[in-house]
């Protein structure tokens, strides 16, 4: 038995003819917060996809918790304690925001597919949901539809649906990208206080997030792994320095 | 709790029971001291249909599904009720108390909902539309093929009137019947309020705005989807048992396409979105079938153009236009539309009564003549072979279209302008 | 035997009557994703059309007439009803098309009033062609095959050899992907909207008078055509026309062979009797089941073979 939250064996996965991930090893230990970076196109939403079972492998194995995640779907590999946003924003716009949030705690709080409890007398749920909507800064929201809400505060909430169901091993993609200054740095705060004790992946461009937040990145090009370390041996990195911070710099 | 509030909250439910004991009784013969046989049929009608319908909206308004074949639900529920009073009749069985029949069309429905769920939720969208259309014509088909259970063409006949009543009542006047239709539809409606009031019901509604993402928060959509699909079908089962009570006669109409057509049509003309648009629905599509139809053939085309009409202008159905003056009624300035309806209600009629006009000579040319009927149009004898009729009609329908489109743009202009009001307070849309 | 031929000629006229009437919505469902409920209805009013035209000016020009008024038809319908359900969603396009259907329904009710319009074979066709084991072929049937197999060849021309055939190519196997480069989406759809429903209505103007003319005719028309669109794939004209063909043979050849399980059973000495459990089931004969067949492979393709023959994808 590992301790590591999540483990990847040589990951591979194509699409038709082109393989998009190769050949892929990473382990991130119970409790670290991990950040991947790569230009665009380099795969790392593929590689969440391939992680939270939105996609079968092509080859290779990952563990969730020290479970193999092969066969699993999406909901499975949920139920192991893995929660993942979307890059593009993914919520339940006709629903309201709290129902956003209540949906993202159901299933961990137990409640199945029941149909004989009535959500407005769950005390500690609604409770749950509406203190969760406070630390999202989205209370003053509660009981709009979340399809009206403005893009930063749809982006917070996407945040905060994956987080509800108290998963101990979160994958962000891109959790950032759009908001201004100020909003990324209260997401930045947010982040670091929800991942306590938690293991966290995300997927990130803004490197003051990432140097701030990470305690180890891996820098994802073309599908390959090409530096996996700590923040500050990576901003030393030549090959990474090459591959991508370079490029931003120039 | 406190009375008081439960009221405030739950007003629209006690408005419902209200009319339906009421109603009635508009209708009532105070010389015969009797009650009206059409009304009562029709307000049972309307109430059957709402359970149906509200039942339609469990896989439509609430679990994005759209169902063609909702009837066999409730067309199995039928001959499931059926068979039980007639086998409670033939063994006179007394441990299965009258009160209790519609409870077989459930679990009719219910058995049916298993089977053909499982189905049809193996796919999403237009697929599991087409699966629900091929089930249906399946059922229809199979229900003429194999007499036992059937009955074939003349569908089976059965008896209400059996004495296991637990009140001691017989069930043998229409009055009677009547009342405990209104138990099993308020029973059967509040239930479903409720159920959408539980995990399941949410999770329906996150499959419904966001398939995908319902799987990241831990629920398989399929198996929430079947679950609602077996529930709906419970309670189309008791619609079905309903009908049963009322008619006494199952055929094989009860589950074919016509019949979900029907609950389609209730559900969307009267609004997917809120819970009690389809109860709405149900109202409008039995008064177009059962009232209209006595004065014309035409009544299906009638409730096709106003499904259409919906369809392109008012997709959240009649509750979702009520709903849109939520906000401009909250600021207290719903009587500044006043005007522009009544303005705008000026050329409806006219243009209304042309297309009328025109439809309704069409039908007497080809239907009407030939069964020797004499046509007259607002309470005024026409004949449909001159030309005259014809041109008036025509010039009305197409007059009152143009200025209705004039109106509408002014309309539109004060309408928008009261929202953006509404937007600038704060008050929510 | 001549049972068997003679019902493989008919099973094929029908195939290609029905090819006639999917291939449209094939390609409107595959471009559009909307699953035209309609499309039957306008193979009616093709039919209806044909016989108003040729009551006046006789069958050659309704031949020509009726198809473009379906065609001018669909293209309104395209432009001015679903070009504007398109914004509300999935769910109110296909319903559109539905309540299109419900209301052509009643509008021919009214118009041509509810019992079948003698519309009739042309004289000039109404000979037999010729006799197989004793079985007169009536020329009519030959004439469809021709329209059928040029109406084929035309569309196969099209879509190969033509700008906007290629475009409509492209975007059957990838609707997303036209847009992206600059072509002008709606006039395609409007086109490809306008075609579809001229085919159904060139399929009603032949196919009306073959078998009857009357307003239940979209009705029991419209499901088998679904079945086919399924069955051939999304995406894919050959597999519509495969399915075509195999469609039309089944419901021929079911009609035919009037056996049921019970016969097939006593093959191997099983007498089924009334008191035989299940014998309501085992004397269905087949052409009664034949009537179900069609929706029994709708539900199991659609379960088990979500992409039917040759689609490029699910339905
Ligand atoms: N479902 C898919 N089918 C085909 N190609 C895909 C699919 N998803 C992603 N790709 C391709 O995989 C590559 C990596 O995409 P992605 O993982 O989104 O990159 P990143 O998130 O690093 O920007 C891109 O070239 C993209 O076109
Ligand atoms: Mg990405």
């Amino acid at each position: 038995m590992s301790d590591a939250a999540i483990q990847l064996t040589d990951v591979r996965k194509s699409f038709g003819r082109t393989e998009i991930i190769r050949g892929v090893n990473l382990t991130i230990p119970k409790g670290q917060r991990h950040a991947i970076i790569g230009p665009n196109g380099a795969g790392k939403t593929t590689l969440f996809n391939l992680i939270s079972g939105r996609f079968p492998i092509s080859s290779g194995t990952i563990t969730v918790n020290g479970r193999n995640t092969a066969g699993l779907t999406p909901p499975q590999i949920n139920h192991l304690g893995l929660s993942r946003s979307f890059q593009v924003t993914s919520i339940f716009p006709r629903m309201t925001v709290f129902e956003n949030i209540r949906c993202g705690l159901l299933w961990s709080r137990g409640y199945k597919y029941s149909f004989w409890n009535l959500l407005g007398s769950q005390r500690a749920l609604n409770e749950a949901s509406d203190a969760l909507l406070e630390r999202l800064n989205l209370h003053s929201r509660r009981n709009r539809p979340a399809g009206l809400l403005s893009y930063a505060e749809q982006r917070a909430l996407e945040i905060g649906i994956t987080i509800a169901g108290g998963a101990n091993v979160i994958l962000l993609d891109e959790p950032t990208a759009g908001m201004s200054h100020s909003e990324t740095e209260y997401a930045q705060h947010l982040i670091r206080t929800v991942s306590e004790g938690k293991t966290l992946l995300m997927v990130e461009h803004d490197m003051s997030v990432v140097f701030g937040l990470a305690d180890v990145i891996t820098v994802l090009v073309y599908g390959e792994v090409i530096a996996s370390d700590a923040p500050a041996n990576i901003r030393s990195n030549r090959a990474v320095q090459q591959a991508y911070l370079g490029e931003e710099a120039a | 709790m406190n009375p008081l509030y439960l009221l405030r909250r739950h007003w629209v439910w006690l408005a419902i029971l209200v009319i339906m004991l009421a109603a009635p009784f508009l209708f009532y013969d105070w010389s015969r001291g009797r009650h009206s046989g059409f009304a009562l049929t029709l307000m049972s009608e309307m109430a059957l249909m709402a359970v149906f319908a509200l039942s339609y909206n469990m896989l439509m308004g609430q679990a994005g599904l759209l169902s063609f074949g909702h009837a066999i639900l409730f067309g199995i529920g039928a001959y499931f009720t059926a068979h039980t009073l007639n086998w409670v009749k033939a063994n006179d069985i007394m441990w299965l108390p009258a009160e209790l029949i519609p409870l077989a069309g459930g679990v009719g429905g219910l058995c049916c909902g298993i089977v053909a769920g499982y189905v049809a939720t193996q796919q999403r969208s237009t697929a599991f539309a087409m699966i629900t259309l091929g089930l249906g014509e399946l059922f229809a088909a199979a229900a003429l093929m194999f007499m036992t259970f059937f009955g074939g063409e003349g569908g089976i006949t059965t008896n209400r009137v059996i004495h296991s009543s637990i009140f001691g009542v017989a069930y043998s006047s229409a009055w009677q019947v009547y009342c405990l239709l209104i138990a099993w539809s308020m029973f059967a409606a509040i239930l479903m309020y409720l159920l959408t009031q539980t995990p399941l019901g949410r999770i329906a509604n996150a499959t419904r705005d966001n398939y995908e993402r319902t799987q990241f928060v831990g629920y398989n959509p399929r198996v929430v989807r079947y679950w609602q699909f077996i529930l709906a079908g419970f309670f189309a089962g008791i619609a079905g048992a309903l009908y049963t009570l009322v008619y006494e006669i199952v055929t094989f109409d009860t589950l074919a396409a016509v019949k979900s057509a029907n609950a389609l049509l209730a559900a969307f003309i009267g609004g997917g979105g809120g819970f009690f648009g389809p109860i709405l629905g149900a109202v409008v599509v039995v008064g177009l079938q059962s009232g209209v139809s006595l004065f014309t053939s035409a009544w299906l085309l009638y409730l096709g153009v106003l499904f259409i009409v919906m369809v392109m202008y008012a997709p959240g159905g009649l509750i979702g236009i009520i709903g849109l003056h939520a906000p401009i009624a909250r600021m207290g300035r719903l009587g500044e539309l006043m005007v522009p309806y009544l303005r705008a209600l000026v050329p409806t009629v006219v243009g209304g009564a042309g297309f009328v006009a025109v439809v309704e000579l069409a039908t007497h040319r080809t239907i009407g003549a030939a069964q020797g009927k004499k046509l007259s149009l607002f309470a005024m004898p026409v004949d449909s072979s001159s030309l005259w009729p014809w041109a008036i009609a025509v010039v009305l329908a197409v007059a009152g279209a143009l200025w209705l489109r004039a109106e509408g743009r002014q309309f539109r202009l004060r309408w928008n302008a009261l929202i953006e009001d509404a937007k600038a307070r704060g008050i929510g849309v | 035997m001549e049972v068997f031929v003679v019902s493989l000629l008919n099973g094929l006229v029908y195939g290609m009557l029905l090819f006639m009437l999917a291939s449209g919505l094939t390609l409107i469902f595959s471009m559009m994703g909307v699953l035209n409920f309609a499309h039957a209805s306008v193979y009616m009013l093709g039919a209806y059309f044909a016989y108003t035209i040729s009551l006046y000016l006789g069958f050659w020009p309704a031949l020509i007439l009726a198809p473009i008024l379906c065609g001018l038809l669909g293209a309104a319908i395209e432009m001015y009803g679903l070009r504007q359900v398109h914004r509300h969603g999935h769910i109110p396009e296909l319903l559109f098309t539905f309540g299109l259907a419900l209301i052509i329904e009643k509008v021919v009710q009214m118009t041509w009033g509810m019992v079948a319009v003698p519309y009739r074979i042309p004289d000039g066709l109404d000979f037999s062609l010729f006799t197989i084991y004793g079985t007169q072929f009536p020329a009519y049937r030959a004439f469809m095959l021709l329209i059928s197999a040029l109406m084929f060849a035309a569309i196969w021309l099209g879509l190969t050899r033509t700008r906007i055939g290629l475009i409509i190519q492209a975007s059957l196997t990838h609707p997303d992907m036209v847009g992206a480069l600059g072509h002008n989406v709606p006039r395609v759809f409007t086109i490809v909207f306008a075609a579809g429903t001229a085919l159904a209505g060139l399929a009603g103007v032949i196919g009306g008078n073959y078998r009857v003319t009357e307003p239940g005719m979209a009705f029991s028309m419209g499901p088998i055509v679904f079945v086919v669109v399924v069955f051939g794939g999304l995406g894919s004209l050959t597999g519509c026309f495969i399915a075509s063909i195999i469609m039309g043979l089944i419901q021929t050849f079911a009609v035919v062979l009037d056996y049921s399980l019970a016969d097939l059973l006593e093959l191997v000495g099983i007498v089924v009797t009334k008191a035989t459990p299940g014998a309501e089931f085992l004397t269905v004969s087949l052409p009664r089941i034949g009537a179900l067949l069609p929706f029994i492979l709708l539900v199991l393709i659609l379960v088990l073979r979500p992409r039917g023959l040759m689609g490029t994808r699910d339905t």
